[in-house]
């Protein structure tokens, strides 16, 4: 199975009684796992998506306070948005076991950034479980209730896309009973956290880093492999051990090697290494956290390789021939690529609503000139890119509207923003609600093709709900238009859009039409 | 036995399918299959490709090494090139010629089809065309499978039972026209 998969049957098999996210590439796969799997309905796991990360983290905490299991999933920066619950969670801790499994993008395929979800985890001061493979995957999410519930605390679970999305053979283990549910010793000094407790909570947390240190030395996801060659000593964490390894065919490296899979890092193993060692390569997947923590602010003495020297990439996933090259090993090259080769980029389906929005908007903002148009997180950001150069901006998620209204404080009059509806019910309420508290000139268009498109179709949190939203919110009303965006209905879309563009305060124009793809995949369900 | 395999085309082509099937029929055969394949932005019309590595032995990495892909098997004849860093030197390049163009400055398709002459070892096939002779021009994935099936060390019959597997929730008339496209495959590339 997928690694992603892995780590939802693991938590499926470890009694866990709710997941909760909101959909994210490489993390969409542990819920929809959970979504379609059987034994997770007969046992009543809950698994609907929420309207974001943040509002899932908060979620799963209320389950763990109940007294169950629960997990939480998102991509990296979807940490990003839920980053107030997540670290104040590490504060109250947990009733029940809480893991929060969060998929890294190293090499950005289909995220804007490749923060590394580790920094968040020492942040947190919590620890962290790094899969190498996709057994350990299923066994971190089974095995990491009990250590969050033993810890008292919640846990970090650290994938990356090349985990997530591959595929392997995994052996499952028996189904451990959910928790039947109980309430907290003393809410008040748990989960109350007013300064006076959460002083006393933090003072915890700080005492309790040596037991998360005794707990990564006994780990049996931190191994000392021996090796004859003490010129270099390596350290792999996660996913890199299976790059190390791919380079020794019998899969024993001359070198002393430790596998890093939980953190905080195991001190004496490393301290072990330094001794045995002359220099100490670090093989990791992100940013050089590992790398950073060894050099130190002083960074001399001792020989650190990694990616910080140059013995590897900076940026960027790893693979096994920069592995190879990192350790001196001759690699293969293959044939070159003929220049005459033309990129592919993603593109707008044939028949997808945002291009006939694009084709409208872009004649609509003929008479005001380009660069007014700010964009947000979903297909529709592939308007940025010929044939229609529409959007001139992609943040985060919701940042269309806020971004819209501080330029039109800035007095770009009209500036507009374009979001899909997943996105809106995301992030994009409450910047709407600051636009309309100050009547800003800005005209917002919400794509609705009525699903989470991106991410392959998982249900939109504000479908059916989008112009009352807007109207409760307080725009006013004979300023919130519907469109049905088709080719034929281009004239009239071109109208509204100028008569809305000209208007002084905030108009929202909803243009519903279902994405092809889930009309597409609900026809032939129906043909089945 | 060990096959690393680099699957290519164009997101919507069916590569996926294509890994699947290769991967049942060797899970049949008790092989270790390890597959990392590409989700989410570019499974929008852009180029997608998928590393199947298959072998008697456990398999570490997820991602093949550059230079020892022992066969590219693409959908899409410009998309097969897209990986030739990963071939090796005595590696195949089996490959559908009809193109998929969705994009405004896709290369002259005969200068494109003239660098195949240089590789060593190249297999091309219509797939598209063999797929419509057929009547199942949605199954061209399967005829590059088929094409392929002679360079996978793993037995027809295992294919088709992957076939069976795969397709088995779609009946039996969809796993007989791709089983016949297997079929029109292999002995395409025989010719």
């Amino acid at each position: 199975m997928l690694g992603a998969e892995a780590i939802a049957q693991g938590a499926i098999d470890g009694g866990m009684s709710g997941i909760y996210a909101y959909p994210g590439t490489p993390s969409t796969e542990i819920t929809e796992y959970v979504q379609h799997s059987k034994v997770a309905k007969e046992l009543k796991i809950h698994s609907k998506w929420s309207a974001n990360e943040k509002t899932a983290m908060e979620a799963a905490l209320g389950m763990s306070y109940a007294g169950k299991r629960a997990m939480v999933c998102m991509k990296h920066v979807g940490l990003n948005v839920a980053a107030d619950p997540f670290m104040n969670s590490v504060l109250t801790g947990v009733n029940s076991g809480l893991l929060i499994t969060v998929a890294d993008d190293p090499s950005m395929h289909s995220s804007q950034n490749e923060q590394d979800s580790r920094c968040y985890g020492r942040f947190a001061m919590i620890p962290i479980l790094e899969p190498a493979n996709q057994q350990e995957a299923y066994d971190m999410a089974y095995e990491g209730f009990a250590l969050s519930e033993k810890l008292k605390i919640p846990i970090l679970i650290r994938i990356t896309t090349r985990l997530s999305h591959s595929r392997y053979g995994v052996e499952k283990k028996e189904t451990l009973p959910q928790n039947p549910g109980s309430l907290p010793d003393d809410p008040m000094k748990q989960f109350v956290l007013l300064p006076v407790n959460a002083r006393r909570k933090y003072k915890l947390l700080l005492e309790s880093q040596n037991t998360f240190l005794a707990e990564s030395e006994s780990s049996k996801y931190n191994r000392y492999y021996e090796g004859k060659d003490k010129s270099l000593g390596i350290i792999a964490c996660g996913i890199a051990y299976n790059y190390l390894m791919e380079n020794y065919p019998d899969r024993k490296c001359s070198y002393p090697v430790i596998k890093i899979g939980q953190y905080p890092l195991p001190k004496k193993m490393i301290e072990k290494l330094k001794k045995d060692c002359k220099k100490i390569l670090v093989m990791e997947e992100g940013y050089p956290v590992v790398e950073e923590m060894l050099r130190g602010f002083f960074d001399g003495g001792y020989e650190i390789l990694g990616r910080m020297n140059g013995s590897l990439p900076r940026d960027g996933e790893l693979n096994p021939t920069l592995v190879a090259k990192a350790l001196g090993i001759e690699t293969q090259t293959g044939f070159p690529i003929p220049e005459m080769l033309a990129n592919r980029p993603p593109s707008l389906c044939t028949g997808c609503s945002h291009r006939d929005i694009y084709e409208a908007l872009n004649e609509a903002m003929k008479e005001y000139g380009d660069k007014r148009v700010f964009s947000d997180i979903g297909c529709y950001t592939l308007g940025a890119l010929p044939p229609f150069n529409s959007i001139n901006s992609c943040v985060d998620m919701g940042a269309s509207i806020t971004m819209a209204k501080g330029a039109a404080d800035a007095g770009l009059v009209p500036s507009v923003a374009v979001i899909g509806d997943s996105t809106f019910a995301h992030s994009g309420i409450t910047g709407l609600l600051d636009a309309v508290n100050e009547k800003s000139p800005i005209t917002v268009i919400i794509s609705d093709n009525s699903t989470t498109a991106m991410t392959g179709g998982q249900d939109a949190a504000g479908e059916g709900k989008l112009e009352d939203i807007c109207k409760g919110v307080g725009v006013e009303p004979e300023h919130v238009k519907i469109l049905f965006p088709v080719p034929k209905n281009h004239d009239e879309m071109v109208k509204v859009l100028q008569e809305e563009l000209a208007y002084n305060g905030v108009s929202v124009i909803i243009a519903q039409r279902e994405c092809i793809q889930t009309l597409g995949k609900k026809k032939k369900q129906k043909e089945e | 036995m060990k096959k690393d395999i680099i699957l290519a085309g164009v997101g919507g082509q069916g590569i996926l399918s294509v890994a699947a099937v290769i991967g049942m029929a060797a899970l049949e055969k008790n092989l270790h299959i390890k597959q990392a394949e590409v989700h989410g932005m570019s499974q929008r019309g852009g180029a997608v490709q998928s590393h199947l590595r298959i072998s008697t032995n456990e398999i570490a990495s997820d991602l093949i090494p550059f230079g020892e892909a022992d066969m590219i098997l693409s959908v899409e004849p410009m998309e097969a090139l897209r990986y030739l860093p990963y071939l090796s030197k005595n590696g195949w390049v089996i490959t559908n010629t009809t193109p998929f163009i969705n994009i405004s400055n896709y290369p002259d398709i005969e200068k494109l089809m003239k660098q195949y002459d240089s590789l060593p070892n190249k297999i091309k096939v219509n797939a598209d065309e063999i797929a419509k002779q057929i009547g199942s021009p949605r199954s061209s994935n399967i005829v590059m499978v088929g094409a392929a099936s002679a360079y996978l060390d793993i037995p027809y019959e295992s294919l088709e039972n992957g076939i069976r597997k795969i397709f088995a929730r779609k009946g039996d008339k969809i796993i007989e026209k791709n089983l016949e496209a297997l079929k029109a495959g292999k002995d395409a590339a025989m010719k």
